[in-house]
């Protein structure tokens, strides 16, 4: 005891860090991971690995460039990575992940400060680029268990073929057995991913019940078969890992339900109304950017605090 | 009724069997003359004075104080200046003992017929809240709105502390005599005594005690980190809300710890006012974590010796629970009225901080409903009006945002710093 230290209270820790969140994320995610292997083939391994790998070193090279403190271990730009790769086809050629990369982690986080203060969602603004910038290499879609062949047979999404003879099955949609980005379309393992941060108190579940609770009584009273609009596309892995992301989304329970509710009504508008059979990722990012105005509006109420003094003139 | 955001802690009360044990008086003692909210007494005595215990060494005119008494018989061998925890500076009497304990004239039960001569032997004594932020316990008891309703802080929700825990266990008698000596003098109708859920046999026996008695309410609290914050016990026993700017006593309440009535009805028994207090020391650098009675002005060093703790392993010395407690910077500080926890850590972990994540988990804490990364954020761009709309005045300080905090953020603080921002009025 040369000296005794002398800090401020609380002197007590939890031991939950960003690491331990982003890890458990990681963990979350992995089941969907494992069914894009099982339907799609071994080349989502590479093409998940280019994604994490050139998040990490653009994350790396960002932070040097700007004199900051190396936030690798954080494992955020992991997460990132992971999400992306799950965001797009498993044909997708390797250089065009990583420009996707490079648009989730040098535009759209470092250069809005990094972590906990970008104002849209990374992966999916990264998405949105790729589906703008190359709309054909973003929507060749693999039939499942074709990928032993050279020439895999594309297929389309379930979605244009909703109310058709060619409609998916609900087993075959919940279960993932149908086209799509490599990690959307098992909705079994995301919604147990989902389920498990909800349970480790990482996520809360108002956003994604919104979301899917709005988007089906949309549909259904839309007259469209509701099942089939949550199953099919991208909703579950936007609802789970995308509408409940920290940094871009609402802090309160009330904002994030206001959250939720207006990424359903979007997605539905957008593949009732617009010329995208697919409208889960505009929600999103259009939400994204709202999020500050709700935020305003659904701040908790203080215990006992008077309304607040109105100013002068 | 909306029920407030609270934390899990473990509760670590390792101390809550161990029977009070009393310290030997000590050689020396050095009892600073501000332990107390308010203003700091004044020396009434001289170096080379002799003081016996009971006697009234300092006092001041100030309303807002409450004065000092000596715990022991001996001789005054210095006035120094002393800086407190808090920061105050202020005059700290040295005595050296002489072992005889001789008891004071001054010493003897007071004579209270009213209200006025109630509130004035409180002062007397020289009390103030005994768990930890030491009101003085005067003013508290002459409140200026119609009180209905005394409420009883037996919530001891701070990891470690046992201190009142053992209170309730060996002076239940006391506590209960006390509630209605201050029921009867002030004339209020009903008391609750609100115990955290984490003590059962307290709970128990209190029960037991009360149960023919439809003026005392016993009240089980949640076991739930703040509990013991005053506008959290007055909300959960009352579902009362006390306003931004208002006091308990504006809601027809007045809060009291559970060892300062109990103090409160020997006082007026036996005139010996507050010189003594029973303190918990405990944590990792400790060989035998104990409850201990002392007088007040003890160092703190003896009594960490007499717990076997490892001196040279010490690397942080807190002042009251995990918590809320104060970092002591010096081991030699004494024992004040305030001290109910010495808490000894031989580790010390440098949190580095990283970006806030928004996770909003510090929101879901808060107790009263306050948004800590919001305040964060307005803080950091020192956006005054941002921080009176987000009511950062309200905070409390219970640590619960930090303690949660994934990015190590150290919310709490900046709740503080941000208050000093905001110009009075």
């Amino acid at each position: 005891m040369d000296k005794l230290i002398v800090s401020p209270s609380p002197h007590d820790e939890n031991y939950t860090k960003t690491t331990n969140i982003m890890l458990n994320v990681i963990i979350a995610l992995l089941p969907a991971w494992g069914a894009a292997i099982y339907f799609f083939g071994m080349r989502v391994i590479p093409l998940t690995a280019v994604c994490i790998g050139s998040c990490i070193f653009f994350e790396y090279v960002c932070r040097q460039m700007m004199k900051r403190d190396n936030t690798i271990g954080d494992l955020s730009a992991v997460v990132t990575g992971l999400i992306l790769a799950m965001n797009l086809p498993s044909t997708l050629p390797y250089w065009m992940a990583v420009i996707g990369s490079f648009v989730a982690i040098v535009i759209v986080k470092q250069l809005f400060g990094g972590l906990g203060q970008n104002f849209a969602n990374p992966a999916i603004t990264a998405r949105i680029v790729l589906m703008i910038s190359f709309p054909a290499a973003m929507t060749r879609w693999v039939e499942p268990f074709t990928h032993t062949d050279l020439d895999a047979i594309s297929s389309a999404t379930p979605l244009p073929l909703a109310g058709t003879d060619n409609a998916a099955s609900y087993l075959d949609l919940f279960l993932g057995k149908c086209g799509g980005c490599l990690g959307e379309t098992c909705s079994a393992a995301l919604l147990i991913g989902g389920l498990y941060l909800a349970a480790r108190k990482i996520i809360s579940l108002a956003a994604p019940l919104s979301f899917i609770g709005s988007l089906f009584v949309l549909s259904w009273i839309s007259g469209s078969d509701p099942v089939y609009q949550i199953l099919a596309g991208g909703v579950f892995l936007g609802a789970f890992f995308m509408a409940t992301d920290y940094a871009t989304t609402p802090i309160t329970t009330k904002g994030k339900i206001v959250f939720g509710l207006g990424c359903g009504i979007i997605t539905f508008i957008i593949r009732r109304f617009g010329s995208y059979p697919e409208g889960v990722s505009f929600s999103i990012l259009l939400m994204n950017v709202l999020t500050p105005y709700i935020e305003q509006l659904t701040r908790t109420k203080v215990l006992g605090a008077k309304e607040a003094e109105k100013n002068e003139g | 009724m909306k029920k407030l955001n609270g934390i899990k802690l473990k509760h670590r009360k390792n101390t809550e069997n161990s029977s009070t044990v009393d310290f030997p008086v000590p050689e020396k003692v050095t009892i600073p003359m501000s332990m107390t909210m308010g203003a700091p007494c004044q020396p009434l005595v001289k170096v080379g004075d002799t003081v016996a215990v009971g006697q009234k060494i300092g006092d001041t005119d100030a309303a807002f104080s409450a004065p000092v008494h000596s715990g022991v018989s001996g001789k005054v061998t210095a006035i120094t200046d002393y800086r407190n925890v808090m920061g105050t500076v202020c005059k700290m009497i040295e005595i050296e003992t002489d072992g005889l304990q001789t008891v004071s004239d001054e010493v003897k039960p007071p004579v209270v017929t009213d209200k006025e001569s109630f509130v004035k032997a409180v002062r007397q004594s020289g009390a103030c809240g005994l768990g930890g932020a030491g009101f003085p316990t005067h003013i508290k008891l002459n409140p200026k709105a119609d009180i209905d309703t005394l409420i009883i802080n037996a919530a001891e929700c701070e990891p470690y502390i046992t201190a009142d825990y053992r209170e309730m266990m060996e002076n239940p008698q006391d506590i209960i005599n006390g509630i209605n000596l201050v029921k009867s003098k002030l004339g209020i109708k009903t008391a609750k005594l609100a115990i955290e859920a984490n003590k059962p046999e307290a709970i128990k026996n209190f029960t037991a005690m009360a149960e023919n008695d439809d003026t005392i309410d016993i009240i089980t609290l949640p076991s739930a980190y703040p509990q013991g914050a005053e506008k959290v016990i007055i909300y959960n026993s009352t579902g009362r809300i006390v306003n931004e700017g208002s006091l308990p006593a504006d809601a027809g309440v007045i809060v009291m710890n559970v060892s300062t009535v109990a103090f409160l009805y020997r006082y007026m028994q036996t005139g010996m006012p507050l010189v003594t207090r029973r303190l918990t020391i405990d944590g990792n650098a400790v060989g035998e974590p104990k409850n201990v009675r002392t007088v007040i002005g003890t160092s703190f060093r003896e009594l960490l010796e007499f717990c076997k703790a490892d001196i040279d392993s010490i690397k942080k010395l807190i002042a009251g629970g995990p918590m809320m407690g104060m970092s002591v910077p010096d081991i030699d500080m004494p024992v004040v009225k305030t001290s109910n926890a010495l808490l000894a850590f031989n580790h010390y972990d440098e949190r580095k901080t990283s970006s806030c994540i928004r996770c909003g988990r510090c929101v879901r804490v808060c107790p009263l409903g306050l948004m800590p990364a919001d305040i964060d954020r307005a803080y950091k761009i020192r956006n005054v009006e941002e921080l009176k709309k987000l009511k950062v005045m309200l905070c409390m300080n219970c640590g619960s945002c930090t303690y949660v905090c994934p990015a190590n953020r150290k919310l709490a603080e900046t709740n503080q710093l941000a208050k000093a921002l905001i110009p009075r009025k």
